[in-house]
């Protein structure tokens, strides 16, 4: 190798960037050698998307050097960046949603005036960047239409088109199916191929280890370390990462299920606008065990949650301990369910779980306010709520443990700690869990992870849905996966694999 | 009714939809980029009072259009910089224009002229006058066609013409020009515009530019072509109208045409009772057709009546994020 010969990529020499008393990244100098992909790692807020902001032009350093392929380049703006040869594919895409494909495309790289002159040239040098780097896309479609996967390839070849020579991919997979990230996989292989330069960031061990050629840890707005991605492991990674060691895989015993808890009979569940999402659904779970529910995301999981938690309506039988839940009358609603012993963990907790602008005491209040002590005479007692919750706060690792701070102000493992809190401190019979640990940092994971298994050790029953295999394959006793509405098949953890549930997941029946 | 009659209907349907149309236009050049324009009354209201005086004080209308469309642009760019550069509530700062310019006009207007708040009548050159198109007196014989071309078609002032031939070309500049794209750009999706390397903020000020543009000359033909002069909140309304128009006709050109041509109607029908009467055997009262655009908006927006999608990044001040 004449390592030493070429030029890198790019070259960040000693950026720093502060907000206000924040220090985003302070003195990160990196080499992104031409034709690699190289990972940045590291956990929310440890300034990854800071300093590709700055690469991309929409923060300006307080201090430091861009060198792209050698030479010392100014980025005041995205204008700059994409002459620089900078492509950026953003976590939340930045397309027009009601345009095609085509006139996404070209906005902002028109030639000339004449739309339809632009239009004509593009959808020529299209049809050849989709044939050289195998990215089909229909020209024509209106990106709406288009699923996830599809509008991070339109979001590839934007970057294409205005001849990027570097891409960024900020946690790309974050809304992709596994086989979606599969082939963007497979696509970034090829435009490593074809010379071009990639830098993927990413909280994922799993993606780093998968594709990138080296690897850089970032840690709260500093760099910690550029190893090669072949001499590391993903253990080493986290523990760079978080700065202790971290486990990987959860910790626990052997389920020892007792008596059913959950029945479910014949579920089917309609949505409003008339769409059947849940086709006939059996389900059994039981005290002390958790049963995970894999699947692509809109198969129906979240219907079941919500018929469950008590804000859907729904047909068939659900017991709880023996006796029947109401699922579409007076009682079927959120505050019965609790009252039955029913908790649940909604899968979004910025929408379902919290309200983002309200105090952390206010929100471990809500669903529970009718508790006695909770109350003074007519009103509430907020004294007694902020007491409990500074408690409940310190028992689940919240930091800050701080009652009168709004939602919002904290991170998002830490909010997921304080819905955690309020559910698992009412000791329910069953405990629904969604996403359990989407965004979540990886420190935060494990915690999270050890108070569900810790919960079930106490004899509860949890019914776990999760898009993340990884978290299905660690928490569950058994797993459910679903399709389409109906239940694919069970299969215990030991005795299946990711390619297995894949296909279940996919609607097709495993032939074994 | 009689042909004559139906030809004098349409040809004032085509009067009163002229400043609705310009308006809605205007309208829908700012809203297409984002940006909501409740003031669109103001504005016409501040261009009607500046044309008339202008023209009545130089006795050239051509001044007085620019003076009006001065005036609009003037408050364009105050709301521009409260909603685009400071990222202020658009509704808000629109009504502020709309009170500012229905105090303004006729606070100048006493202090200038000492007229109760009116501009002097205008005459000859300050007002613009109708236009006799080639052969209309030739032809005006001829039956059918005839009326048609020379009562309907030709006799209106050259603001009537630069109305619709707005049109076309609204349509054109939006769907045919870059310009045109990057615009629905950017009231559709402003992150998608800024991170394509487009400035947002020139994007939006260029679109309520041309709005302010067109509010101008919609104002200037109320009171130097619809009426001769200018009289206190004499935009009446036709602002809301105009936003009325924009909804129902989705926020697209042609059908901006049609509905204000609609509204227009309407609005000819108000003024002749003896039409309804003598169409429908009964008396109908004048308010109730002055309201129809406002229900028939109202019907539009609860979807009877199709979906009406307006911009999705409207009302939205464009804060740079990740």
């Amino acid at each position: 190798m004449t390592a030493t010969t070429v030029a890198p990529a790019i070259e960040l020499k000693g950026i720093s960037k502060a907000f206000g008393p924040v220090q985003a990244n302070k003195d990160i100098s990196i080499r992104v050698m031409p034709g690699t992909i190289h990972g940045i790692i590291g956990e929310n807020g440890a300034g990854k998307s800071t300093l590709m902001s700055i690469l991309y032009g929409f923060y300006k350093a307080d201090a430091g050097e861009v060198f792209i392929s050698g030479t010392k380049t100014e980025i005041p703006d995205s204008q700059a960046a994409i002459s620089a040869g900078i492509g950026m594919v953003f976590q939340h895409f930045k397309l027009v949603e009601n345009f095609t494909v085509l006139e996404n495309i070209i906005l902002g790289a028109e030639d000339g005036w004449s739309l339809t002159t632009s239009l004509g040239k593009a959808r020529k040098e299209l049809v050849a960047l989709e044939q050289e780097y195998g990215l089909n896309v229909d020209p024509d479609a209106v990106i709406e239409d288009l699923g996830v996967g599809m509008q991070q390839r339109v979001e590839i070849l934007k970057a294409l088109y205005r001849q990027a020579d570097i891409l960024i991919l900020d946690e790309p997979t974050g809304v992709l199916t596994p086989a979606e990230a599969d082939q963007l996989f497979r696509i970034l292989g090829r435009l490593r191929e074809e010379g071009k330069t990639i830098i993927l960031i990413t909280h994922k061990l799993r993606e780093i280890m998968e594709i990138t050629d080296t690897v850089s840890v970032m840690r709260r707005g500093e760099m910690t370390a550029t190893v090669k991605t072949a001499e590391t492991s993903p253990e080493q990674l986290a523990e760079l990462m978080v700065g202790r060691k971290v486990l990987l895989s959860v910790n626990k015993a052997p389920a020892t299920p007792g008596k059913v808890v959950l029945d479910i009979k014949n579920l089917h569940v309609t949505d409003e606008a008339g769409v059947e999402r849940l086709k006939g659904i059996d389900l059994q779970v039981r005290a002390g065990e958790i049963l995970g529910i894999a699947g692509v995301a809109g198969n129906g999981q979240s219907e079941l949650l919500e018929l469950l938690g008590g804000y859907a309506r729904g047909t068939g039988t659900v017991t709880l301990n023996g006796t029947a839940i109401d699922l579409s009358g007076k009682y079927a609603d959120g505050k019965s369910r609790r009252a039955k012993g029913i908790a649940h963990v909604p899968e979004d907790r910025q929408r379902e779980g919290l309200i983002m602008d309200f105090h952390a005491w206010e929100n471990t209040a809500f669903g529970y306010h009718h508790d006695p002590s909770y109350q003074s005479g007519l009103l509430m007692n907020n004294a007694a709520i902020r007491e409990d919750t500074e408690a409940k706060m310190k028992r689940f690792d919240v930091r800050p443990p701080d009652p009168k701070l709004a939602a919002k102000n904290f991170s998002g493992g830490n909010q997921q700690k304080i819905v955690l809190a309020r559910e698992i401190e009412r000791n329910p019979d069953l405990l629904l869990v969604g996403q359990p640990t989407r965004g979540v940092d990886i420190g935060a994971i494990e915690f999270i992870h050890q108070q569900i298994v810790a919960l079930r050790d106490q004899g509860k029953a949890i019914l776990l849905v999760s898009v993340e295999l990884e978290e299905i394959f660690s928490l569950s006793d058994r797993i459910a996966v679903m399709f389409d509405g109906h239940i694919m098949g069970e299969r215990l953890p030991g005795q299946t694999d990711e390619k297995e549930l894949g296909m279940l997941m996919a609607g097709m029946e495993a032939t074994q | 009714m009689d042909f004559l009659t139906l030809i004098q209907l349409l040809d004032s349907t085509v009067r009163l939809a002229t400043p609705l149309l310009l308006a809605c236009l205007a309208g829908l050049f700012s809203e297409r980029a984002g940006i909501f324009d409740i003031g669109l009354e103001g504005k016409m209201l501040a261009a009607a009072f500046f044309s008339a005086a202008i023209a009545s004080v130089t006795g050239s209308v051509w001044l007085g259009l620019a003076a009006g469309i001065a005036a609009s642009m003037l408050l364009s760019a105050l709301h521009g910089f409260a909603s685009i550069t400071f990222r202020g509530n658009q509704l808000i700062s629109g009504v502020a224009i709309n009170f500012l310019a229905a105090g303004l006009t006729v606070l100048i207007a006493q202090s200038w002229f000492q007229q109760g708040g009116r501009t002097p009548s205008l005459m000859g050159g300050g007002r613009f006058t109708p236009i006799t198109l080639p052969f209309a007196d030739a032809v005006a014989d001829v039956p059918f066609i005839g009326p048609i071309y020379a009562e309907l078609i030709s006799g209106h002032s050259i603001l009537v013409y630069i109305a619709f031939a707005a049109v076309p070309l609204t349509w054109f500049i939006l769907f045919r020009t870059r310009f045109g794209l990057r615009l629905r750009a950017v009231g559709e999706n402003p992150a998608a515009v800024d991170t394509a390397g487009v400035s947002v903020v020139g994007l939006r000020y260029a679109a309520i530019g041309i709005c302010s543009v067109l509010c101008g000359i919609a104002g200037a033909y109320l009171s130097t072509a619809l009426q001769a002069g200018f009289v206190k909140d004499m935009s009446a309304g036709r602002g809301y109208i105009a936003l009325a128009a924009l909804i129902f006709a989705k926020w697209r050109p042609w059908y901006a045409l049609y509905a204000t041509l609609l509204f227009g109607l309407f609005g000819a029908l108000e003024t002749r009772p003896d039409v309804i009467t003598s169409l429908t055997g009964m008396r109908v009262q004048g308010q109730l057709l002055g309201a129809l655009p406002y229900i028939m908006t109202v019907i539009i927006l609860a979807g009877f009546v199709g979906r009406a999608t307006p911009p999705r990044a409207g009302g939205e001040p464009y804060v740079k994020e990740r």
